[in-house]
């Protein structure tokens, strides 16, 4: 075998593609080998690859893909947050003669993942899976509108994480910063596989993505039950839409840009290079049409899980339903035209900053107006202080600092100061963590229920919302701090010692979010293992006054025997108002689609794609990209797709439930 | 317009929030010395008393609401269908609105009077800049990983450290010759993008004599983290010293010279240049640095008379084909998909441990410096 034997069937990949010569990385490599052969032992053992299969990777139910979307975001978040502790420990340490332990090769990798990873791996699958789960129940449907499309765009996204994660045992990350910044992350200065992994996993993903907002949209506007109009549509499913709609705006712009800095590395383009007519600076403003409308992708579909459960746990209507909505749509079409104000200091002239500065503030009037409202929510309620309630008054405490430093950093003048410092880097944690990561801890144990029939374990819930929430505080404040002391982010090492004490309360800060994660980890298990003293059997655990709760938990696959009428907003507390009789008798066969291993197929070979062009395996990524085609083309003529639930089955169900419930057979 | 006149509103500031000047830190944003970084400072401290006016009351009552409609508290009303009130409505729309119109008239004024671009009026509270007084211009290069400033009408130029005489008005003009920087001395003034093929300004001036640090803003690899510059402010007379001794100690900087310092070099010891070459600024920003590398401006002057009035008139012979230049140093790296197999080269995995002496530090333009290699 010569050399070009080799180059020609492995492409770059070679011996040094793999950390061998580390031993920290090559143990935990192994390590992480042994835990990946012990589970596929002992699902093998247990006989349950079947079980998995069938019931779970193929499935196109809603609810089973909304959890493995939610699964798929808690494992990220353990490896995103591994990264975060990484960072904080360096930065704590590496002051004056002591470089702290890991090398810039390493360090700019780590923000790199830490930054992609949490965004596109942890936030979107989280807010994407709580959708899935809870929208179709929400407005009374049987599944989405699409339901393969939905398990194909799961399939895409976890191959897109799964790419990402390859890349931290053979060669390496991006070193580029989480955007990866053109001239940068061009060919010129970034010619390693990182760069090429990046783009290869959120490309894949991003096709997931866009394909579930479709999805997501289609479903809220045509498979509403009947009665439901659009202002009876309970607020999560509202800001979803909003959401969605965002999404499917701003996704083809990034994956355009990407595209485009695919070509200038792969066939020598120029459209983001510094020579040869480039012009980098359209590289960001792309991925700022999409980076900043994604921002509130992701913190919508949070304030409407704020919303459903400010009304349930005080015992009341939403305040103010119409102008929560309103609220909604203005962020939405506001959200499109503030993203030049991450980059006011490259110098567009005052006009131009005073418009976008502007405007980025006049969002902060809805937003505005909805915290408002959930305050008088509260007021002249009876309010239950469950863990959900919980995470929205921390919400509410923390979030609104972070809107006025966002504010402050969209006064132009004011960002020439603090842009591209800690304390801008503070500011994007406190809106993230205190309105997104709350939210999405809020709605996993507000709906943990709804899915698996048990509550979560309310002392370990409560340890990890306490590890959260001044764990955030502890870690953030400082940092807060250092940035008004003029220290810029990404920085590896410092030699002023008088930054040191804030960053070890930072890295303090984080071990106790730590404890947060661990906390939340353990109220699962704890909640499992005493599954039966936190069982309900009624499916309405929280007393809810919305869809979702006026079925089983977890729900059957066809979710409602009959579709649900609808009278009012909150559908549910009308109808449990109004004395509402399950239905008895008179049941019909209910038609639902069928299980598919298309998606998982599709998102195999996608991800065979992405490994070899990043690693220049051009055969690999031929026989891929030919493969995907003709498994996509075949699967059109797959007519096989739907499936019947026949009547006697539903019957049954319906009968079981109604004996647990105490109403007999 | 944001002179220490509120002082009354700093002190609310100061109580309002004192985690934020914990201690009496170093918080340069917050006590700068120069009066573009004061005016921002004055601006931030007004900004956050004005949002402070809503963010606090909302701030107790939902502490308040959430205690006094608690379950356990048997003295509360109970209103479950409370759902709708228009004057309500009409208060939580409209108090931020006031907030956010006040603030977008301090925003738009702001945004106009201290733009980078716009050359100073004056050079402290009260103190107009007199007629007579010419401001000093430096040019700045974004290096790879240092800082390179040229005093035309000086004569001279320095990497890695900044002098400036106090009270009086500099015209920064700051180009880089490959990553996007920002170019940030938080006493001084706030940050501006320091941008390849680019040329953005920055009018300032530093009130008080003293040593403070720049930085860069914006991550450019991997000798970012060490890419900083000392700030000196120096008093008028003593400056005029301070050049002599640089002019004093020799050193050129000429065309040939600026190649090897453009190559990448981390912790970049203070050079000093007793002379300089003129219109080297020009020359980086237009890409030609090496020798024979055409100027980007002069390809598109070219390109103009070319096209002007014959739309397919291109292909005067000698000339490289249409708006380009080359890369600034070296050719165009040979995309991946022309690559013969030979030519792939190997995909590391390096993540050595920390070198603590990295070689950029006495050897710039190592090619050890390079991220690749």
């Amino acid at each position: 075998m010569t050399d070009i034997h080799l180059k020609t069937i492995f492409g770059r990949l070679t011996w040094e593609s793999f950390p061998i010569h580390e031993p920290i990385l090559f143990g935990t490599f192994v390590v992480v080998l042994l835990l990946g052969l012990a589970i596929v032992g002992a699902v093998t053992w247990y006989r349950l690859w079947g079980y998995l299969w069938h019931e779970w990777f193929t499935s196109v139910d809603h609810k089973k893909i909304g959890i493995m979307y939610v699964i798929l975001g808690i494992i990220m978040l353990l490896r995103g947050f591994a990264d975060a502790l990484m960072m904080r420990a360096q930065q704590a340490i590496a002051f004056g003669a002591n470089e702290g332990y890991l090398p810039a090769h390493h360090y700019d990798q780590i923000f790199t993942a830490h930054g992609t990873i949490m965004i596109f791996f942890v936030a979107i699958p989280l807010v994407v899976g709580i959708i899935n789960f809870v929208m179709p129940l929400q407005i009374g449907a049987r599944d989405v509108a699409f339901p393969f499309l939905n398990n194909l765009s799961f399939w895409l996204t976890a191959a897109g994480a799964v790419l990402t994660m390859v890349s931290l045992f053979v060669g390496e990350f991006a070193r580029t910063g989480w955007l990866s910044y053109a001239p940068l992350a061009g060919l010129a200065y970034s010619p390693d596989t990182g760069v090429d992994y990046y783009l290869w996993s959120l490309q894949i993903a991003g096709v997931g993505t866009t394909l579930s907002a479709i999805n997501m949209v289609a479903t809220i506007i045509k498979m509403r039950a009947p009665g439901m109009t659009m202002m009876k549509l309970p607020v999560f499913c509202w800001t979803a839409l909003c959401s969605n709609v965002l999404a499917i705006a701003i996704f083809p712009a990034l994956t355009a840009a990407f595209f485009l800095l695919m070509l200038d590395r792969y066939v020598g383009t120029n459209f983001f290079t510094n020579d040869l007519g480039g012009a980098p600076m359209m590289y960001w403003n792309m991925v700022w049409i999409w980076g900043h409308p994604e921002v509130y992708v992701l913190v919508l579909p949070a304030f409407g899980i704020y919303s459903e459960i400010t009304s349930t746990f005080t015992g009341k209507r939403l305040f103010g339903y119409s102008s929560m909505v309103y609220a909604t749509v203005v962020i939405t079409i506001l959200s499109y035209l503030v993203w030049l104000h991450h980059f006011f200091t490259m110098g567009a002239g005052p006009a131009v900053n005073s418009f976008f500065g502007i405007a980025t503030m006049v969002i902060s009037i809805p937003t505005g107006a909805k915290i408002f409202n959930w305050l008088f929510t509260m007021y002249r309620g009876d309010i239950r202080f469950e863990l959900p309630m919980m995470w929205v008054v921390a919400f509410m405490l923390t979030f609104v600092v972070g809107g006025m430093t966002g504010v402050l950093l969209a006064i132009p003048p004011a960002d020439f100061v603090l842009h591209n410092s800690l304390f801008l880097v503070a500011h994007f944690h406190n809106v993230i963590i205190g309105g997104v990561v709350f939210g999405l801890f809020a709605g996993m144990v507000y709906w943990f229920p709804k899915a698996f029939g048990f509550k979560l374990d309310p002392f370990w819930g409560k340890v990890g919302f306490w590890g959260w929430v001044v764990g955030y505080w502890v870690a953030w404040t400082p940092i807060y701090v250092v940035g008004l002391m003029g220290t810029a982010r990404r920085v590896r090492h410092f030699d002023d010692p008088n930054f040191q004490p804030y960053f070890v309360i930072a890295a303090i800060g984080a071990l106790i979010i730590l404890v947060g994660i661990l906390g939340f980890v353990m109220s699962i298990v704890m909640g499992f293992v005493n599954r039966t003293a936190l069982r309900d059997v009624t499916g309405d655990p929280w007393d809810g006054r919305t869809l979702e709760w006026s079925t089983a938990s977890p729900p059957p696959a066809y979710n409602f025997a009959f579709l649900p009428v609808v009278h009012d907003l909150d559908a549910w507390y009308d109808m449990k108002s109004r004395g509402y009789a399950r239905p008895t008798g008179d049941f019909r066969p209910i038609h639902m689609p069928r299980n598919t291993g298309t998606g998982v197929i599709l998102a195999g070979l996608s991800l065979s794609l992405g490994f070899g062009m990043v690693w220049y395996i051009w055969w690999l990524a031929a026989l891929s990209s030919l493969a995907l085609l003709a498994v996509a083309v075949g699967h059109t003529f797959d007519f096989a797709r739907d499936t019947f639930i026949p009547a006697d089955v539903v019957a049954a169900t319906e009968v079981k439930r109604r004996t647990l419930l105490g109403q007999g057979g | 317009m944001f002179d220490p006149a509120f002082s009354p509103l700093r002190r609310a500031f100061a109580l309002a929030l004192p985690l934020l000047l914990l201690g009496g830190c170093d918080a340069v944003v917050m006590s700068p010395t120069g009066d573009v970084a004061l005016q921002q400072r004055n601006l931030i401290l007004f900004s956050v008393a004005v949002m402070l006016l809503i963010i606090v009351p909302v701030m107790v009552l939902t502490v308040l609401f959430a205690w006094r409609y608690r379950r356990g508290n048997a003295n509360k009303v109970y209103e479950p269908d409370f759902d709708h009130s228009t004057t309500l409505e009409l208060v939580i729309w409209s108090c931020p609105l006031l907030i956010i119109i006040a603030l977008s008239a301090v925003t738009w004024t702001s945004t106009h009077l201290l733009d980078p671009f716009r050359p100073l009026e004056r050079l402290a509270p009260g103190v107009p800049v007199p007629s007579d007084m010419k401001p000093l211009t430096v040019e700045v290069i974004a290096l790879d990983w240092k800082w390179l400033f040229i005093y035309p009408d000086l004569g001279i130029a320095t990497v890695n450290e900044l002098a400036l005489p106090v009270n009086v008005p500099v015209r920064f003009a700051i180009t880089s010759s490959d990553q996007f920087n920002t170019f940030y001395a938080p006493t001084l003034a706030g940050m501006i993008y320091a941008m390849p093929t680019m040329r953005s300004e920055l009018n300032a001036v530093l009130n008080k004599p003293g040593d403070s640090w720049g930085y860069s803003g914006n991550y450019s690899g991997r000798g970012y983290s060490d890419m900083r510059f000392k700030l000196r402010g120096i008093e008028a007379a003593d400056f005029d010293r301070w050049v002599a001794e640089v002019k004093a100690a020799g050193g050129i900087l000429a065309l040939s010279n600026l190649v090897e310092l453009v190559k990448p070099s981390e912790r970049v010891p203070v050079m000093r240049f007793a002379s300089v070459e003129q219109g080297l600024f020009d020359r980086t920003l237009n890409r030609c640095v090496e020798p024979g590398k055409p100027c980007m401006v002069d390809l598109m002057r070219r390109d103009m008379e070319t096209d002007r009035g014959h739309a397919h008139a291109h292909g005067v012979p000698e000339m490289p084909p249409g708006r380009s230049a080359e890369p600034l140093i070296g050719g165009k790296p040979k995309p991946a998909l022309e690559k013969v197999p030979e030519e792939k080269g190997s995909g590391p995995n390096v993540t050595a441990p920390a070198q603590l002496d990295p070689r950029g530090a006495l050897e710039p333009g190592s090619a050890h410096n390079r991220d690749h290699q």
